[in-house]
């Protein structure tokens, strides 16, 4: 970026509640991108006439345990709003939601940069409903629309963060940590390909030292993180741009074309401006009492920034390690769990297979730590293995992606492949010599002083040993024979 | 024995148990009556005479097996009731009164009408109203005005007229309305029956198609205090569909005869006697507390200060819930659909050929009350004085039980009166909107006849859920008085 202009940007987050059903009628949450369509509506989510709103006491709570994660003051009484617009895929007219007193404001979160740790301002944090979706098509020459419903009234949760966050990197780490957080709860998968979890950023640039904020554009249709970063950059340097040439930021919604990579105007889906908010007369007002929000409280699981804090501080673990480890709940919780049952390997080697190589094989499979075929205790065991000498890396990688493949015991695997570690000193002995005879020209090159041919001498030994040698023991084997071959008595 | 169709509810229950006639015999009488003068007076928008027909004879089956066991049967087991077209019965058409709605047959009861049919009630059918429930005189009706049974010459009042006229004519021996603003009591008052609005809350209100949400109540048009409390009995309580009602368990209302009048405090608001009430309608109420002060209750004149005020509060505050309440009528999932080349023309052509000219022009009153920029001057300032008028009742409750006023200025007036001039239709609510904005109860009672032999009326409000008491003093003044057993005899005759 410019150094000319600081980034000013805000998030605007919906995250479907994940409840059983939806937020005001018996209807179950469905998968919407799966389900057939309208399969999941009833009178009250297809707005007859009629039909009365009955508030989900589950979203409440799903809703409640983020505001609390998020450090938000919760008002004891919310007040639920009827926000009005005509769309197809609204079916009453008007969209639940609230509005003048919102479940909770003035919250914050800890989010990771590069150049730190930083408090982003939550505004508020309030319920709503969803609406249906569309879906335009073409036949025989006629274009129509056709309305699906299984969303309609599913529970939505809006967080609206301050606009404090100041370059793109910090917009997506934001978003990122929301997602951590609402996924720590259980209320929301973090889906944002599927739109369970929909991220709009609000992006102006202001010149460095004014502190009025210049006209921000929103951008909606985001569905990666990928996307959410490239958006974020185009509209900083297309808003950059168009101030250099004279031009005036014009205040709009815009949405993301991720083929072309650029912004563009949305079509309006409001027809009026004024969405005429109403105090929705068929809801009492939510009263959410301070026994409710205690006992809420209270049962909050330890959330990603004090987990990765205790990482460090437990663990001895990186920042960066910890950061990765704490990402997602069941990967820290395998990780931790892997800690306690390993009798030998310590933590820092923990996090390392973790991230490294176990964190490979699933990228590559693209599958999640709950996918695994094995236990805490089996990474455990193999780790322990390592940590004992019974087992090299070499020889526990291929466990490990056994492991991975197919389950299993880790001691088994070993035996059935032979990998245990060979340490015997006569073996190695003979292995070594052999390698050597065999090789005369490459044991001259080395002596020449050509280093690098002692690792593919040690190579050769290795295959020789199906790569069960300690390499340790290897190694030091190797470095002795080659110094009494060695016409001046070895190279150190 | 007067005949079928001229019983009350009560009288009805207790021919059905006693095996003196069937349920389908009843109802027959009532099918074949509504098929006589239905043409004439355009009370019913639907006869639903096949499903009645057949919940007759099950109820007949239950009734006699029950005479041999004496098993107890469901209250209101057999009995006839009609129901405004306005509440949800499924698989019968509902249009609330309106072109919008054409062709609409719901999936669901209202909770109400559920209750009634767990009873044993037979559904007649929907009766006719003022679209939407909005108005005085059902005129507004998109399916033609009703006649009062009086004098046909004449409005039954409204919205709940189709109802009131069915019971003052013989159509049905009682009927389900709805009070919003006025609409139960108003043409009880002008068809000279006893209509109860219900405390807000006190009867749910899923399955009403809602016209102003914080306003709408479910209530009784009957032939005595009586009938009302045994229809009430079964449709009160809470329910998990209405996130309004109250009362986990609704105490159910005795009246047990011996009233309980006598030494009962009424206050007689001085705002309710102003210029414009009609001399006999103001002379009509004065009797008939007098009536009450003989049965030993004390009367005295009480102030409700903020009572003018009650009307344009409620022309803000009704058509603002109203205008999102009918938004959902689009055209896009059922009802009346106007084909356009585009949406936005297809939702204007939809509306503006669905709906009536005064659903209209609530619909904008409503829309602009809540724009930004007038939310506070409109709906906000509407809100605070509702408050006050609220608390008006509170404080008047504080010093007296009940409180007895004319519940409208005139007698039933001529077909086309008000039509040219929306603002007097609107002074026709102005005793019965205070108590709609405060959500007490409300009780009609017919108190004589004017010069013209059209029916005079009385109106009881009091504290919230204190529909027993009303019914009660009702009640007392029922055994002393016989306007409520008086019906229209030239359709006696008919």
């Amino acid at each position: 970026m410019s150094p000319k202009y600081q980034p000013v940007i805000g998030l605007e987050v919906h995250a479907v509640l994940e409840t059983r059903s939806k937020m005001f009628c018996d209807c179950p949450v469905v998968d919407s991108t799966h389900e057939q369509p309208n399969v999941a509506v009833c009178p009250v989510c297809a707005g007859m006439p009629g039909m009365l709103p009955v508030v989900n006491r589950s979203a409440v709570d799903y809703a409640l345990r983020v505001a609390l994660a998020l450090n938000c003051e919760i008002h004891n009484t919310s007040i639920f709003a009827r926000k009005s617009y005509f769309y197809p895929d609204l079916p009453k007219g008007f969209q639940i939601s609230q509005y003048e007193q919102p479940l909770a404001t003035k919250g914050w979160v800890m989010v990771e940069t590069t150049e730190g740790e930083q408090r982003v301002g939550i505004r508020r944090v309030h319920m709503e409903e969803d609406t249906g979706k569309l879906t335009h098509v073409v036949k025989d020459g006629q274009r129509y629309s056709l309305v699906d419903l299984n969303r309609s009234g599913v529970p939505l949760l809006e967080i609206v963060t301050e606009p404090e966050l100041h370059s793109v990197e910090a917009a997506r780490n934001c978003a990122y940590t929301l997602r951590s957080i609402l996924r720590y709860l259980g209320v929301n998968s973090g889906n944002l390909e599927k739109g369970l979890l929909r991220i709009e950023p609000n992006i102006s640039n202001r010149p460095l030292g004014i502190l009025e904020f210049a006209t921000r554009v929103e951008i909606k249709n985001l569905n990666s993180f990928r996307s959410l970063e490239r958006a974020v950059s185009y509209e900083l340097a297309r808003q950059e741009a168009l101030v250099e040439k004279g031009g005036v930021v014009k205040q709009q919604t815009l949405g993301w074309d991720d083929t072309r990579g650029t912004t563009v105007p949305q079509r309006s889906k409001e027809y009026a401006e004024d969405y005429r908010y109403l105090p929705e007369p068929d809801l009492p007002p939510l009263v959410v009492d301070p026994a409710w929000v205690e006992a809420t409280r209270a049962a909050l699981p330890e959330l990603p920034h004090a987990k990765r804090r205790r990482f460090i501080q437990d663990y001895g673990l990186s920042g960066y390690d910890a950061g990765v480890l704490v990402a997602e709940r069941e990967t820290a919780e395998f990780f931790e769990a892997v800690v306690m049952a390993a009798k030998v390997a310590d933590a820092k080697q923990t996090a390392n297979w973790i991230t490294g190589n176990l964190f490979g094989l699933m990228n590559e499979a693209g599958t999640s730590v709950t996918d695994l075929l094995f236990g805490p205790a089996d990474l455990a065991k193999l780790l322990d293995l390592v940590a004992t000498g019974e087992l090299n890396p070499a020889g526990a990688r291929q466990v490990l992606a056994e492991l991975f493949a197919k389950g299993g015991k880790p001691a088994q695997i070993v035996k059935k492949h032979g990998l245990k570690q060979v340490s015997d000193a006569k073996l190695l002995r003979n292995w070594v010599a052999k390698a050597l005879d065999g090789n005369p020209e490459q044991v001259a090159d080395y002596a020449a002083g050509n280093q690098p041919v002692f690792n593919w001498l040690f190579g050769q030994v290795m295959q020789t040993s199906k790569g069960k040698a300690n390499p340790n023991r290897l190694r030091a084997e190797l470095e002795r024979q080659l110094a009494e071959r060695s016409p001046e008595g070895g190279i150190r | 024995m007067s005949e079928l169709h001229s019983l009350n509810v009560a009288s009805a229950l207790k021919g059905l148990r006693s095996g003196a006639f069937s349920s389908r015999e009843l109802t027959a009488a009532y099918l074949q009556r509504i098929e006589q003068l239905n043409p004439r007076l355009n009370v019913f928008l639907y006869v639903a005479a096949d499903s009645a027909l057949k919940a007759a004879t099950a109820a007949d089956k239950k009734l006699s097996k029950s005479r041999k066991t004496k098993a107890k049967l469901p209250p209101l087991l057999g009995l006839p009731i009609a129901i405004k077209d306005v509440l949800t019965v499924a698989g019968i058409p509902a249009t609330a009164g309106s072109r919008i709605l054409e062709g609409f047959v719901p999936s669901y009861n209202a909770t109400s009408v559920q209750r009634l049919l767990d009873a044993g009630a037979v559904i007649l059918g929907k009766t006719n109203t003022d679209e939407f429930a909005m108005g005085s005189s059902t005129e507004n009706s998109a399916y033609g005005v009703v006649r009062n049974p009086w004098d046909e010459e004449r409005v039954p009042g409204g919205s709940s007229g189709g109802s009131a006229a069915a019971v003052a004519a013989g159509l049905a021996p009682v009927a389900l309305g709805t009070d919003t603003g006025g609409s139960v009591r108003q043409p009880a008052a002008l068809c000279g029956l006893t209509g109860l609005k219900t405390t807000y809350g006190r009867v749910s209100r899923y399955g009403l198609i809602a016209f102003g949400s914080s306003l709408d109540t479910v209530g009784i048009l009957a032939r005595s205090a009586q009938d009302a409390a045994i229809l009430l009995n079964v449709m009160a309580g809470y329910d998990p569909l209405d996130a309004t009602t109250l009362e986990s368990k609704a105490p159910k209302v005795k009246l047990d005869g011996k009233a309980t009048v006598k030494g009962l405090k009424i206050g007689v608001p001085k705002e309710y006697f102003i210029e414009g009430v009609q001399a006999e309608v103001a002379k009509g109420v004065r009797e008939a507390i007098a009536h009450l002060e003989g049965l030993g209750a004390q009367v005295r004149e009480i102030s409700l200060p903020h009572t003018e005020y009650a009307l344009p509060v409620y022309y803000i505050i009704a058509p603002a819930e109203a205008s999102a309440n009918l938004a959902r009528f689009d055209g896009v999932r059922y009802g009346l659909r106007v084909e356009d080349q585009n949406l936005i023309d297809m939702f204007s052509r939809t509306r503006g050929q669905g709906f009536g000219p005064e659903v209209k022009r609530r619909l904008m009153i409503g829309t602009y009350a809540l724009s930004a920029g007038y939310y506070d001057a409109y709906y906000g300032q509407a809100q605070k004085v509702r408050t006050l008028i609220r608390r008006d009742f509170e404080q008047a409750f504080e010093q007296v039980d009940l409180i007895a006023a004319p519940a409208t200025p005139s007698t039933a007036f001529r077909i086309g009166a008000h039509t040219g001039n929306p603002l007097e239709m609107y002074l026709e609510d102005v005793f019965t909107l205070p108590a709609s904005l405060a959500g007490v109860p409300g009780l009609s009672l017919p108190a004589g006849f004017d010069h013209q032999g059209l029916p005079l009326s009385l109106q009881l409000l009091g504290p919230h859920f204190s529909e027993e008491r009303l019914l009660q003093v009702g009640h007392a003044y029922q055994q002393i008085t016989d306007w409520h057993t008086m019906l229209p005899m030239d359709l006696l005759k008919a």
